[in-house]
């Protein structure tokens, strides 16, 4: 059934803000939160929340979660037989600073095989979850990375119809983010919608 | 209606898929929104997650959101005038078990106000979050019995026939706890908001 809309009330206005944990020094470093390295491409991953207007969201919560460089998730149901890495255990938290702008470290995730048609692979992603400044900015997502062959495949990322808004959950290589000798640099912007945020109904 | 065209679009969401506990739900004292300081009436808040079949999903994840006893919530729109209660948390998120349930010990919330001259029934927000969810759910629970319940400006948005399924009941059993079925689909399909 069709969810029925209501008028954003104190209750929609207001939600969780932060930390219901502090977070912890190695919490964006997902490279540095067991004795040794992981293997695979070490990456950074950073970019910034806005909302609609394009404002910086400041001390807001990103949460994220990915499966390690074989394209396996450290998760008593993922049985998707490529190597767990004892090094790397894939989420990650960090908080914006003023400017909106949160950076991860991290390995790029391999694809994996998920069952569910013939020869189905996830392409290589990041799971994220923001809350925003209220309860209607709560987000849930995942980023991809650019030029993935297996997008096209992906019944999840072609759940959204309009390609333009698909390819925002692209990130972009960026060069200036890349630290020489180290890491690629991957951004990724977030737009959470707004309390303002309408439907958008029928062609642009 | 379109946006304003210099707007920006916020996000599309993509499920959170079956491996969420990873990087969400690894806290179990999210489950927990009241300190033993904490004022008000404690209850026990059971939620059950149900497919179209009635079967239990197993790997969900509910968040909860609600004011302190007094109706006050921790955040600054909320501009009643006066504090939180400090020793309660307003978020609580849990993943379902095998058997479709999560727990949650907290307080019944106060009355808050809507923000448009009416005062609300005491109700704690919700998101239902699941592997085959492309985007989350919002619902809320009311309490069954509740004198307040005929006033509140959201609830009478509600078809009157289907408004029973935002109603946690009573135990009979047990004394303080309450218990919310989220059927995601079916003829007892519980009301969904658009928020």
């Amino acid at each position: 059934m069709p969810p029925i809309p209501v008028s954003h009330t104190l209750s929609e206005l207001t939600g969780p803000l932060y930390g219901h944990n502090p977070i912890g020094g190695t919490d964006n470093d997902l490279t540095r939160q067991h004795s040794g390295e992981p293997m695979g491409e070490r990456i950074i991953v950073a970019g910034r929340v806005l909302d609609e207007d394009g404002r910086p969201i400041p001390h807001t919560l990103v949460e994220v979660w990915q499966a390690n460089a074989a394209g396996r998730y450290f998760h008593q149901r993922d049985d998707h037989a490529a190597p767990l890495d004892p090094n790397f255990t894939g989420a990650g938290r960090a908080i914006t600073d003023e400017d909106g702008t949160y950076r991860f470290v991290t390995i790029k995730p391999g694809a994996y095989p998920w069952r569910n048609h013939a020869n189905a692979w996830r392409p290589a992603h990041l799971h994220f979850s923001l809350f925003g400044p209220c309860f209607i900015t709560r987000l849930v997502t995942q980023m991809y990375f650019p030029n993935d062959p297996l997008m096209p495949f992906d019944p999840i990322s072609q759940s959204i119809p309009d390609e333009r808004a698909r390819q925002r959950l692209v990130s972009h290589f960026d060069l200036n983010l890349t630290q020489p000798e180290w890491a690629l640099g991957y951004r990724f912007d977030i737009i959470l919608r707004g309390r303002e945020a309408t439907p958008f109904e029928g062609p642009s | 209606m379109s946006r304003a065209p210099d707007r920006l679009s916020g996000l599309p969401s993509q499920t959170v898929g079956p491996f969420f506990h990873l990087g969400l739900t690894g806290n179990s004292a999210l489950g927990r929104l009241a300190g033993p300081e904490a004022k008000g009436e404690r209850i026990r808040l059971r939620f059950r997650l149900l497919d179209g079949d009635g079967l239990p999903v197993p790997d969900g994840i509910i968040e909860l959101w609600q004011a302190d006893a007094s109706g006050k919530y921790n955040h600054p729109a909320d501009t009643q005038d006066r504090a939180p209660d400090p020793a309660f948390c307003g978020f609580g998120r849990l993943a379902t078990g095998a058997d479709g349930i999560c727990t949650f010990d907290t307080i019944r919330p106060g009355r808050a106000p809507d923000g448009l001259g009416t005062c609300q029934a005491a109700h704690i927000s919700v998101s239902v979050f699941a592997r085959g969810l492309l985007d989350r759910l919002s619902t809320r629970v009311y309490f069954a019995g509740d004198p307040a319940l005929a006033e509140d400006p959201v609830l009478l948005r509600v078809p009157k026939d289907r408004r029973q399924t935002l109603m946690a009941q009573p135990d009979p059993m047990s004394a303080g706890c309450w218990e919310f079925d989220v059927h995601l689909q079916g003829e007892r399909e519980t009301v969904f908001f658009d928020i």
